[in-house]
């Protein structure tokens, strides 16, 4: 269990309201540019139809899909490896780099990983790990999780960063410039790319005709370690595999517009052999997907291509920080990934939205996220992680809007307090009156003023 | 039973039935004409913080090479035999000794107008690395080459038999603090395509 | 036209003016109204909080009360959404699946069914228009910002046939404003913020009065508004339609 829940952590994120102004203006911002690089296409609607038919196509056929994707990348010369939750893949991990005595490598981004907790597990081990995408390297050297998928220190300013560049990687105090900030962090980076013997990078789409796997990101992070390494790991979730090497062009035109408003990532580098005289492994990870692939209601969350349009447009997540998640992955589709892992845990991550809908309608392969929102809150509740308090208070809520004596009772009551003793409602316990004030009370309700005004009502 | 055997079991038992692939026809669809996918690849090459330019032969690459980059004194390579006046061959073996060239001039298969990105695969050149350490990167592009979508691209490498093959679309670039815009975060800090 | 009608619970106890609104505009074009008596709520603050399996007493309730009509219509766009989506009846399954689909928002009534084209009414005010979700995202009253598709809006075509009313740009035109059900007070914090930012929105293009299609999301802004002291009001679009401020 978690010791404050969404709720309690989004208080404390709010207690600093120009800083919540910020992030939800900043995120927001790229909501904005989202729009205007995908209304620029006339058949984007199509487009995420068509990536949202492909990836049920694929989900519904993994198991072959799956095998044709492990023979021919075995064919082409990449080691495959098999993993059924985090704690394997980990292994997998340091044997193979305690195989070729390696006690230093570089990451590019992979939320598979966080969601392994390979980092702790390896520096455990004896292990040092550099993350190399710049987000990742600040959060890293700040000790904390990424907040975003595709922005992780998207919750820092400029001045955090900063002092943390200027406490790890010797930038003058005070210097805030992201152009001198990033400098820093690209010389500091070439020297660990230079030297690192293994890297790990994660993997955007597996194709399953020619046993690729393409790797999407601006920086160049994720080559520069790969292609400087005796060693390349690849680790990927099983739900990556796509059926034919065209149906990238869907995919990749969908992705970065939905992530960022660019029309494609600066690099889609596509890896088929290892390069020679170097080794290429890729790691298949179940880790509760076959788990939510069983769930009809919930499967197709899988389809996620981790663009993060769903956070940048949900309202909830712009006014209460990545952090108040307290998930690997955050906003709405992490409200609906997570309760797959632990459902205790997570209880309160489906109720951490309005059910407003607007991730469904960014995503790019058309996922129900505010449906499936919905359908997790009854599943918490019949699994009994709802608050008891709450289930009492619900029980006879249903009880008295069944019956329209009890509900005509209770309407009229709701009305006279407030009407005649405003402070018994109107005190601080009252969730609504912190910030808000009751609505006026009207002399009858609508059914009294019916009952005197249209004579015909039987 | 194997991990394997396991997670391939599971999967068989909880997918569910099969769903049809779609029909992807309506994307091949282009009513552009040469002329206006190639002033599209332009802009959009400018737009994602790249320079374009159309010229005519290798003499005029060169001559915009010398005078847009200081590279008296500095290491350039190139993969293209028409520039060995102002660039070496890449021929060594352990890529690490790439670490200090300043402009790398490497050739592309095709563009793809409505991102700016340029095809490269290595039945160009051999080592991946040429893409992303130097600190100046120039691609040449064929003029009639440049497709107007990715669909389109995609045809022309569909059954293609690569190692190694890449879309880079402009100079390598974060925004991860506060969504400020940096030019050269690991890779290249510019590129400059020539459309020949 | 056998016409029932629906009023959410809270409308009826707090706020009868836009429930008034809609009675009479349903019978200036034509419409034989009738209010079930017995009516409650569509349970959709159960459902909602995970509580979808306590909400058959509702269902069985709402099935007694709305079976036998043409239409039945509401002010309301979430409680409409909640019955076309979850309403079920084992008893009557037929009735309750011809309920569903005859269920409607007042507005979409108002253009798809009555297809009415002239209003008789006045509002020298500007509003601000809040697209409140469940009607624009469940109910399709309106474009949505997020889709690539032509622009239209229902709640916009009848504005326009209102005397001298002048509707206001917004920064954001459908952002959610954080009401929400329950989520209004079990996350309080970021309800209220939601509110706050949208409320901004609308007093910083001139709002004089903010409308919509429901009043839930309206009592929330109203209730922030109130707080504040602000002299912006709240209206139900019924009432604007209905002639304006009596």
């Amino acid at each position: 269990m978690k010791v404050m829940d969404h709720a309690e952590k989004s208080k404390v994120f709010n207690g600093d309201e120009k800083r919540v102004d910020w992030h939800d203006e900043t995120l927001w911002f790229i909501r904005k540019k989202r729009d205007v690089a995908t209304h620029n296409i006339p058949e984007w609607e199509d487009l995420r139809e068509a990536g949202s038919q492909i990836k049920n196509h694929s989900l519904s056929n993994l198991n072959h899909y799956l095998q044709q994707f492990e023979t021919n990348a075995k064919a082409n010369g990449i080691v495959i490896h098999w993993a059924k939750d985090g704690e394997e893949h980990n292994k997998i991990v340091l044997g193979l780099l305690q195989k070729h005595q390696i006690t230093e490598m570089v990451k590019s981004k992979s939320m598979l990983t966080e969601e392994c907790h390979l980092n702790d597990y390896l520096e455990n081990n004896g292990v040092a790990v550099v993350d190399s995408d710049l987000g990742e390297r600040i959060v890293q050297l700040a000790k904390e999780a990424p907040s975003h998928i595709v922005l992780p220190c998207i919750h820092k300013k400029k001045e955090e960063i900063g002092e943390l560049f200027h406490e790890f990687l010797g930038t003058p105090e005070g210097s805030a410039d992201p152009q001198l900030l990033t400098e820093a962090a690209r010389q500091s980076l070439r020297n660990t790319f230079l030297t690192r013997r293994a890297a790990l990078t994660g993997v955007n789409f597996a194709i399953a005709e020619t046993g690729e796997f393409v790797v999407c990101t601006n920086e160049g992070n994720a080559d520069m370690g790969a292609h400087l390494a005796d060693i390349h790991i690849a680790s990927m979730g099983i739900e990556k595999v796509i059926p034919l090497r065209k149906h990238l062009s869907i995919f990749l035109r969908l992705l970065t517009r939905s992530a960022t408003g660019q029309p494609i990532t600066t690099y889609s580098s596509h890896f088929a052999t290892p390069a020679k005289g170097k080794e290429l492994h890729i790691i298949l990870v179940d880790n509760g997907r076959t788990k939510q692939l069983a769930r009809p209601d919930f499967r197709n969350s899988l389809k996620c291509i981790r663009c993060a349009a769903c956070f940048n447009t949900c309202p909830v997540y712009r006014r209460s920080g990545g952090h108040s998640y307290q998930s690997v992955i955050a906003g709405p589709i992490g409200s609906i990934l997570m309760p797959n892992l632990d459902m205790k845990k997570h209880a309160d991550l489906p109720f951490a939205s309005s059910l407003c809908g607007s991730c469904s309608n960014v995503c790019p392969v058309k996922i129900d996220i505010h449906d499936q929102l919905y359908k997790w809150r009854q599943v918490i509740v019949k699994e009994g992680y709802a608050n008891p308090a709450k289930t009492v208070a619900m029980k006879l809520m249903a009880k008295t809007l069944a019956s329209p004596t009890l509900y005509k009772m209770a309407g009229k009551a709701a009305r006279t307090t407030l009407k005649y003793a405003p402070f018994v409602v109107n005190n601080k316990f009252n969730a609504w009156y912190l910030h808000r004030d009751m609505p006026e009370v009207p002399k009858s309700s609508f059914g009294e003023w019916y009952n005197k005004n249209r004579k015909n009502n039987d | 039973m194997t991990s394997r055997e396991k997670i391939l079991e599971a999967v068989q038992s909880s997918q569910p039935d099969l769903r049809e692939l779609p029909n992807l026809d309506l994307f091949y669809k282009t009513y552009a004409t040469v002329e206006q996918d190639r002033a599209k690849f332009i802009q959009t090459v400018q737009m994602i913080g790249a320079k374009a330019y159309e010229v005519n032969g290798y003499e005029e690459i060169i001559k915009r090479i010398k005078s847009d980059f200081e590279i008296t004194g500095k290491r350039v390579v190139s993969a293209v035999r028409e520039l060995d006046q102002i660039a070496q061959q890449y021929t060594a073996t352990d890529n690490h000794e790439l670490a200090n060239v300043e402009l790398m001039i490497l050739p592309t298969h095709f563009a793809v107008a409505e991102n700016g990105a340029c095809w490269v695969d290595d039945e160009l050149f051999e080592e991946r690395l040429l893409l992303f350490i130097p600190q100046h990167l120039v691609f040449i592009v064929k003029k009639d080459q440049i497709v107007p979508n990715l669909h389109q691209a995609y045809r022309l490498i569909a059954d293609k038999k690569y190692g190694y093959g890449a879309f880079v679309a402009g100079p390598s670039k974060t925004a991860d603090i506060e969504q400020s815009l940096v030019l050269g975060a690991h890779g290249p800090r510019s590129l400059t395509v020539f459309m020949l | 036209m056998k016409v029932a009608l629906f009023i959410p619970c809270y409308v009826d106890q707090f706020y009868p003016k836009a429930a008034i609104a809609t009675l009479q505009l349903l019978e200036k074009y034509g419409c034989e109204v009738t209010y079930p008596k017995n009516q409650t709520c569509c349970g959709q603050p159960m459902a909602n909080s995970g509580f979808e399996h306590l909400t058959g007493g509702c269902d069985h309730n709402f099935v007694d009360n709305f079976k036998g009509f043409d239409y039945i219509v509401a002010p309301s766009g979430s409680c409409v959404l909640h019955i076309k989506d979850h309403l079920h009846d084992d008893r009557f399954p037929a009735e309750a699946k011809k309920i569903r689909d005859t269920t409607y928002e007042l507005i979409t009534f108002l253009t798809d069914v009555l297809k009415v084209e002239k209003l008789r009414a006045s509002f020298p005010h500007k509003v601000g228009i809040h697209q409140s979700c469940h009607g624009l995202r469940g109910l399709k009253l309106a474009q949505m910002s997020e889709l690539n598709a032509p622009p239209f809006s229902k709640p916009v075509h009848l504005l326009n046939m209102v005397n001298d009313i002048e509707i206001i740009h917004l920064e954001r035109v459908d952002e959610c404003c954080g009401f929400g059900g329950t989520f209004c007070v079990a996350e309080e914090a970021v309800s209220v913020k939601m509110g706050v930012d949208r409320v901004a929105d609308h007093v910083l293009h001139g709002a004089e009065y903010i409308t919509g299609v429901d009043m839930s999301c309206l009592m929330h802004m109203e209730g922030l508004l109130n707080r504040d002291k602000s002299t912006v009001k709240v209206i139900h679009i019924a009432e604007i339609l209905n002639g304006g401020v009596q």
